[in-house]
């Protein structure tokens, strides 16, 4: 299995207690004690090695925002790559980053001041966890699934993102397999900053879509 | 071949199917408007099962006007779907 194939196959064998789940019962633990098992199982057939899982499990929790944080820098200091990034993302971050974002496609949407993508997956919890890393429990969860969907401009006030009626809003659900990265907006007073700099501006959620990029320390 | 190019108005076919299906129900029936073609792919709908998903399937970027999905005052908000072709029809 490869890295961020199969979340809406997985989200039903989490055991994460915070994401509501309409096809889950109350003991999340039936969960653990399964997939202990089938890993036994595979690995008496031969199937899998310990060593294997466990370099699994290390890849996956290597992955974090700060992968996609890169592209986004990258993309706001140059505008051939931010080209690059908008056309095929997926070849944008083998090239940055030295790794497979492992999934079909790998597409980014720009947000600007009058255009804001909001990225949410309804039918379960796609996400670009190659470049981002473990979806936050909200993401996963119904609320904002079903939700964000229909009154985006009301999920993102309670986010704290007021955004003006100019604005158009674009929420982009992540059905099938394509996987989606909001390029999010440089923030103003940024321009003396450095790639690096830059990059520690740019959280999870603005890729998302629910926030903002940071503001830099200091502007006002 | 890929049926649609962008900027083509489609209408989402409004079939109830068992099974694991990438189109949600509250898009079915709809009309939007081809604003990518990401390409083609295995089908997901097979996949699922174990299949291999042959012939790929082109899948497209489509933006619907929020209004058009949920009714209310027009503007220029959207939501926007992932579909594959077999899900789609000319409108």
């Amino acid at each position: 299995m490869s890295l961020d194939q199969d979340d809406h196959e997985r989200h039903d064998h989490e055991a994460d207690p915070h994401a509501p789940n309409e096809h889950r019962g109350p003991d999340t633990d039936v969960w653990e004690h399964r997939a202990a098992a089938l890993q036994e199982a595979l690995v008496a057939k031969g199937l899998v090695t310990p060593d294997q899982v466990r370099a699994m499990i290390e890849d996956w929790e290597s992955r974090t925002p700060a992968l996609g944080a890169r592209l986004i820098a990258r993309a706001w200091t140059d505008p051939v790559f931010k080209a690059r990034l908008l056309a095929d993302a997926k070849s944008a971050a083998r090239e940055l980053l030295g790794i497979d974002p492992g999934v079909p496609e790998l597409v980014a949407l720009e947000n600007t001041d009058r255009v804001h993508h909001v990225v949410v997956c309804t039918l379960c919890s796609c996400y670009p966890r190659a470049i981002l890393g473990v979806p936050p429990a909200w993401y996963k969860g119904l609320a904002y699934r079903s939700r964000a969907i229909v009154e985006p401009r009301g999920v993102l006030r309670e986010f704290g993102l007021e955004l003006a009626p100019w604005v158009e809003v674009r929420v982009v659900d992540s059905t099938a397999d394509m996987r989606y990265l909001v390029l999010p907006e440089r923030p103003a007073g940024t321009e003396r900053m450095s790639e690096q700099e830059l990059a520690a501006l740019v959280t999870r959620d603005s890729m998302i879509g629910v926030a903002r990029a940071k503001e830099p320390i200091g502007v006002t | 071949m890929v049926k649609f190019r962008e900027g083509d108005r489609v209408r989402v076919r409004d079939e109830a199917r068992a099974g694991h299906i990438r189109t949600p129900t509250y898009i079915m029936g709809k009309v939007g408007v081809v604003s990518r073609v990401h390409g083609s792919y295995r089908n997901p709908e097979q996949l699922a099962y174990g299949e291999q998903g042959v012939p790929e399937i082109p899948l497209y970027y489509v933006a619907f006007d929020a209004a058009e999905v949920w009714g209310g005052t027009s503007s220029a908000d959207r939501v926007d779907v992932d579909l594959y072709e077999h899900w789609l029809e000319p409108a």
